[in-house]
């Protein structure tokens, strides 16, 4: 049983099977498999949340869940999100307040700040920092991410409007 | 501000139309990083790519009896397993000492430890194979016989006697001491109307970039060239390096620095298990792949900042202050790091201390002695925050004690802003400060007189919220006074080659390099601007020693300074060789052109008269069409090193307003200040970015961060559920303002940014906290200030 | 870091499940969650030779009323306990004290059976179990037992289901009346484990506490219900009633040392946790001044 196991998922939409090891992680299994490496490693205990990607929906940490326990399931990285235009605007908020240095926290940041944007049409800066407050920054220290989020906030409803 | 022109008919940039300095533009090319499509080296795969994984000591300081690596060798998906016997073979060992630093000692390292481990984390054996899992399956299965050696584990006592040598060669446990004394100190003490004096305690913190080091070496047996793609912030001095200790030219050494996840200092020293790495890709003739996990990034990273200094001040009671003393101990690692060796970070404190103040008289002792922790070196702002928090700790001190406001007594002795050039007492010189303007601008920031009414409101209802306020000065744009002079091959020059392509777009390859901070974009704005192009047309090439002009790199806020200068004069000849064939192709005068929006126009009126990229078509296709004896030059290369001062001097100043829960212990941060001079401002807002990034970086200091060590040596919080980083939900907003002093070492005028932001604010708010408890009769020295410690302050436990 | 080998089973049934785990023993653990069991194998903390995946037991999961019971699959998610309808009517304790726990992105994992069989003494769920007088339901070989929360909990990772068991359920009686809850911990930042914590579960009326559940978390090797708060209950709490509590409290409990606090800080923080919570529960923010609780 510790022979590698089939899986069949969808991807960013487009249906992936493979033969995975049960130790492999969704977040190798992402980056080294399908090289969707927009899924960054941090730490691997689930406390950095460079890995975060979204799996039937809802954001999870890519390290983890198991490969072989997305059978089934629909994931969606950063590749995805950025094709669909379903974060455009946050990335352009992003890019025009610098709300990126590095950029190795923000494929995860882009997941949580959408995550939070879906759920609350008008969240405060504290509430917005609260949900970002499992994805580690050292560069930027978070206030341009919270001013590039409130803006898109602010600009969704707007358009909402 | 003034300006320097080299000729009269050439406008400044920062004068030019359209020009993008001082401009805040979003940096180019940040849509792969937002897409998921950046290029880091841990995203790396090279064809017959193998992965390495390090064997690590798991004891302090201990013998290296026996490896037998016969079950490893044999496990599924091994491809060799390999000691540090073995992989001497390949690479020579390396002494970090430089030899400006007097008397800095250390022993030889090597890439793989050799009979002796030194540290917790110590590389004793290399396992390669397919996969970083199998890796780590088989370094499992090595066995290691190890005979536990007794360690050296506090700094305290390192040097006594009784302690063992880690080094017995050396003669003793002290790598380095400095001692500085200027003035009349003992006079000026007895002087003073108050003497104070603290032991200031300050916790062993490391970077946690959130990419791992990461490094792929690629040796090609056939080429004999070594591809080392490496997240260093100096590709120069790694090729160097790498090249030297693997018995290469430097021309057979590639050094490629992609995306980076983040460095402040940390990938910009040479590490053991990267140098090993190089070695294992030349022994094996494959590219082989080290990215370290976080549990080893936190046992093998540089730690830094592990101080214990005693500091002392005298004051008279108008609230002059008369002298600081200082004697500093550090513990670092069992060797001083290579090349820039771990007696910089005391190194600076000693230069650092009062530098603000106008006092005279100053005595220093640091002692920096081996210790067998991980190694310790420079990160993001070296030294600035111990020598910060220290005098500014003092000079708060000082003023209670003499009941006179903390901004009153700064307001005394601070450096008037019409006294430069001047020296401080560690013998620094200032070309020009702004200490006074940059205090009053903060005050008003902050609206410091209203805090100081909710301050005492809210301390009659129990709420206790404290200002803290903390001057600085900063070592920016450094010379080859850093490093060069001791030896080390350390470039302190940059350059910048600019050319026009058959488009008429721009391309510019920088010797700086770039961690996020914004290198490409302010190189493509200066650019453009002195160019006369629009930014989207500037690409800019960086981090590649077979693609760049030779130089320092990105370290020590020199970026923008030097690379920045660099950038500014190609661009300028460059435009004057446009200039000079547009000249010949309309036959006008060169003066009587300028380059407009991409296109060559009368200066005149502005008419225009061909097109940038019409140009490029006749020079690169058609130059049958220019008059005779044309040779036109569309390519221009300039380098830039600072002469007249070894470091460019920033200052600033910060202020921290928190409220401490006098029950619990825990505070709050409720908003941060800072105002920095750094001089001419090429992007507002990547450099009020840099300072938010470094402020919070301080911040951390502050409140969480610490690698806690037990007696035995080991570190016991190597993970980020245990080492505290600060996260989003803790930080306060940081307001930044600015006072422009412009460096006239350069045209550009710049000096550097980005280490003031964690230079002064754990300053700050440890001045900040001893504020708010002053009801409480108690003075909290040491950082990090977590609840336990406030608690203990107050006598609640 | 990467985890060891192991075998891997999705199991489809609950029988299923406690098949494999009677056959390996030990050498098996429960995948349910996953957020407490994947860092430590990936830290290779824990090398299991078989993980049974029971993320797919449908009988496991939902929040069910049955007569005057709450019944809280073991598999119900902490933001399942947030959205739910019925929590927030029943046992709003629980959606406020799933707010702490860790971050969204875990949340939308980990389960209120694995947090409670993990039994980490800094966590929030079982300390809510013990105020919300919860009975746990696990299922074995020999079939079915029902633990009272009191009697679950047995130290520090450690509690009364056996290896061969599987957390099914748990049972909390309907809020009553008059039902008052408080929650609060220490946490040095959003979402880490509590230095110290209190779930509070109470009946109050007209200023009295008829009824006092206060469960203290991360201040011992595991939940703990002192009995020094039944001085609190049926009386009128004056502030040297209360500081007496206290005292009393702070003898009652035995907290250990780390990094993060002495035994000592966690004991004080004990104490203003019991002076915070009576004083919100009785509507008397007042009560306990900083200073003269200790």
């Amino acid at each position: 049983m510790t022979a590698p196991l089939p899986i069949s998922l969808h991807v960013n939409g487009e249906r992936v099977d493979a033969h995975v090891l049960p130790r492999l992680n969704l977040a190798d299994f992402l980056r080294e498999h399908l090289h969707l490496t927009g899924t960054h490693v941090g730490c691997e205990h689930g406390v950095c949340g460079a890995c975060t990607v979204r799996v039937n929906d809802e954001i999870v940490r890519a390290c983890l869940i198991l490969a072989v326990q997305t059978d089934g399931m629909s994931v969606q990285t950063i590749e995805g999100l950025s094709d669909s235009g379903e974060v455009a605007d946050l990335q352009a908020a992003f890019r025009n307040r610098n709300a990126l240095q590095c950029g190795y926290c923000t494929p995860g940041m882009l997941m949580a700040a959408q995550d939070l944007l879906r759920q609350h049409g008008e969240p405060s800066r504290e509430r917005i920092r609260g949900h970002l407050s499992g994805n580690y920054c050292r560069c930027t220290g978070y206030q341009a991410i919270v001013d590039a989020v409130e803006a898109t906030a602010r600009s969704r409803r707007g358009r909402a409007a | 501000m003034t300006l320097i022109s080299a000729k009269a008919e050439t406008l400044s940039v920062l004068d030019r139309p359209n020009s993008y300095i001082g401009k805040t533009v979003p940096r180019p090319n940040l849509d792969r990083l937002m897409q998921g499509r950046g290029l880091y080296v841990s995203d790396m795969e090279l064809p017959r790519m193998a992965h390495v994984v390090f064997l690590r000591s798991p004891y302090a300081h201990a013998r290296l009896v026996a490896i037998d690596a016969t079950v490893a060798k044999s496990m599924p998906g091994v491809v060799a397993v390999v000691t540090g016997e073995e992989l001497a073979n390949i690479i020579t060992p390396w002494v970090g000492v430089l030899s400006h630093l007097k008397g800095l000692k250390s022993a030889p390292q090597h890439a793989i430890a050799i009979d002796r481990v030194c540290w917790q984390g110590e590389a004793v054996a290399a396992v390669v194979a397919n996969s970083r899992a199998l890796a780590e399956d088989a370094v499992e299965a090595v066995e290691v016989q190890y005979e536990e050696l007794e360690a050296v584990t506090d700094m305290r006592t390192a040097l006594d006697p009784r302690t063992p040598l880690i080094h017995p060669s050396l003669g003793d446990n002290l790598a380095f001491e400095r001692i500085h004394d200027v003035g009349l100190v003992d006079q000026a003490f007895s002087e003073s109307d108050e003497v104070v004096e603290k032991e200031f305690i300050f916790g062993r913190h490391t970077g946690v970039t959130l990419e791992p080091r990461a490094v792929v070496a690629d040796w090609n047996a056939a080429d004999a060239r070594l591809a080392i793609y490496q997240g260093t912030q100096a590709p120069h001095m790694v090729q160097n390096i790498a090249a030297f200790h693997l018995g290469l030219q430097e021309s057979q050494v590639r050094v490629v620095c992609k995306d980076v996840g983040g460095s402040f200092g940390i990938k910009v020293h040479i590490y053991a298990d990267e140098m090993a790495t190089y070695a294992l890709s030349k022994l094996l003739r494959r590219p082989i792949k080290f990215v370290a996990d976080r549990v080893e990034s936190f046992n093998t990273d540089i730690h830094a900042r592990d101080h214990r200094c005693k500091g002392r001040i005298g004051v008279r009671r108008d609230g002059v202050i008369m002298a600081f003393e200082i004697d500093d101990l550090t513990g670092i690692g069992p060797y001083s790091m290579y090349p820039r060796t771990s007696a910089i970070e005391a190194n600076q404190v000693v230069n650092l201390v009062g530098g603000p103040y106008v006092t005279k008289n100053y005595r220093a002792r640091a002692r920096v002695v081996f210790q067998n922790k991980n190694v310790m070196c420079q990160y993001r702002a070296v030294g600035h925050p111990i020598a910060c928090s220290v005098t500014e700790g003092l000079v708060d001190l000082a003023a209670m004690k003499i009941g006179m406001d903390p901004v009153e007594i700064r307001r005394r002795n601070l450096i008037p802003d019409d006294a430069y050039p001047c020296a401080s007492f560690s013998g620094l010189r200032f070309e020009k400060l702004s200490h006074h303007a940059s205090l009053d601008k903060l005050l008003a920031m902050m609206s410091y007189d209203g805090l100081r009414a909710e301050q005492a409101a809210l301390r009659k209802k129990n709420i206790h919220r404290g200002i803290g306020i903390a001057s600085f000065i900063e070592v920016t744009n450094p010379s080859a006074a850093f490093y060069g002079v001791g030896g080390a091959k350390i470039s302190s020059q940059d350059g910048v080659a600019v050319r026009l392509d058959a488009q008429g777009a721009v391309i510019c390859q920088t010797s700086i390099t770039e961690q996020g901070q914004g290198s490409e974009s302010i190189t493509a704005q200066i650019v453009a601007s002195v160019l006369g192009v629009s930014m989207e047309r500037v690409r800019v090439i960086l981090g590649d020693t077979d693609n760049t002009p030779y130089g320092g790199g990105t370290w020590a806020s020199r970026g923008a300074g030097i690379g920045g200068e660099a950038a500014l004069q190609a661009a300028k000849i460059l435009r004057r060789n446009i200039l000079d064939v547009a000249a010949a192709i309309l036959q006008s005068a060169p003066a009587e052109l300028d380059i407009v929006d991409n296109i060559v126009a009368n200066t005149s009126d502005g008419a225009p008269r061909i097109e940038l990229k019409e140009l490029a078509r006749i020079v690169y296709f058609r130059p049958d069409t220019l008059p005779p004896g044309i040779q036109p030059e569309l390519m221009a290369t300039r380098h830039f090193v600072p002469r007249e001062y070894p470091f460019a001097f920033t200052n600033g100043v910060q202020a921290s307003w928190l409220e401490v829960d006098t029950e619990t212990g825990f505070m709050r941060l409720l908003k941060h200040w800072v105002v920095e001079d750094c001089g001419t401002i090429i992007n507002p807002q990547l450099v009020d970015e840099q300072i938010r990034g470094g402020v919070v970086q301080g911040l951390g200091a502050a409140l969480f961060e610490k690698c806690i060590y037990d007696e035995r040596g080991q570190l016991t919080n190597a993970n980020m559920a245990d080492y505290l980083v600060p996260m989003s939900g803790e930080m306060p907003d940081i307001d930044v303002g600015h006072v422009v002093s412009p460096t006239l070492e350069s045209e550009l005028g710049a000096k550097g940014a980005g280490e003031a932001g964690t230079a002064g604010a754990a300053a700050a708010v440890a001045n900040a906290v001893n504020d708010a408890l002053r009801p409480f009769n108690t003075i909290i020295k040491e950082i990090a200030l977590i609840p336990q410690v406030i608690l203990t302050a107050l006598g609640r436990i | 870091m990467k985890a060891s080998a192991f075998a891997y089973a999705r199991v489809t049934s609950v029988d299923r499940a406690l098949e494999l785990l009677a056959a390996h023993g030990e050498k098996a653990k429960v995948l349910s969650g996953g957020q407490s069991l994947m860092p430590a194998m990936n830290l290779r903390l824990i090398a299991p030779e078989l993980v049974v995946d029971i993320g797919g037991l449908n009988e496991l999961r939902g929040i069910v009323v049955r007569r005057d019971v709450l019944r809280i699959g073991a598999l119900t998610r902490h933001v399942d306990l947030l959205n739910s309808s019925e929590i927030a009517a029943h046992a709003p304790l629980l959606a406020e004290a799933v707010t702490h726990v860790a971050h969204p992105a875990i949340r939308n994992r980990g389960t209120l059976g694995g947090s409670l069989a993990h039994a980490d003494p800094a966590s929030e769920l079982p300390a809510c179990m013990l105020a919300l007088d919860a009975t746990i339901l696990v299922r074995g070989g020999s079939g079915e037992r029902r633990i009272m929360a009191a009697d679950f909990f047995r130290g520090i990772f450690q509690t009364a289901l056996s290896a061969e068991e599987l957390l099914i359920a748990v049972e909390l009686p309907l809020a009553r009346r008059n039902s008052a809850h408080f929650f609060l911990e220490f946490a040095r930042r959003h979402g880490d484990y509590a230095i110290a914590g209190l779930a509070a579960q109470a009946v109050v009326e007209a200023g009295v506490a008829m009824d006092l559940r206060p469960a203290f978390f991360a201040v011992g090797d595991r939940p703990v219900m002192p009995k020094a708060a039944s001085r609190l209950v049926n009386t009128a709490v004056t502030p040297a009633l209360l500081s007496d509590a206290s005292t009393a409290l702070g003898e009652e409990l035995d907290p250990h040392d780390d990094q993060q606090a002495t035994a000592s800080m966690r004991r004080h923080l004990a104490k203003v946790l019991l002076v915070r919570c009576i004083s919100a529960l009785l509507g008397r923010p007042g009560l306990g001044v900083a200073g003269r609780a200790t």
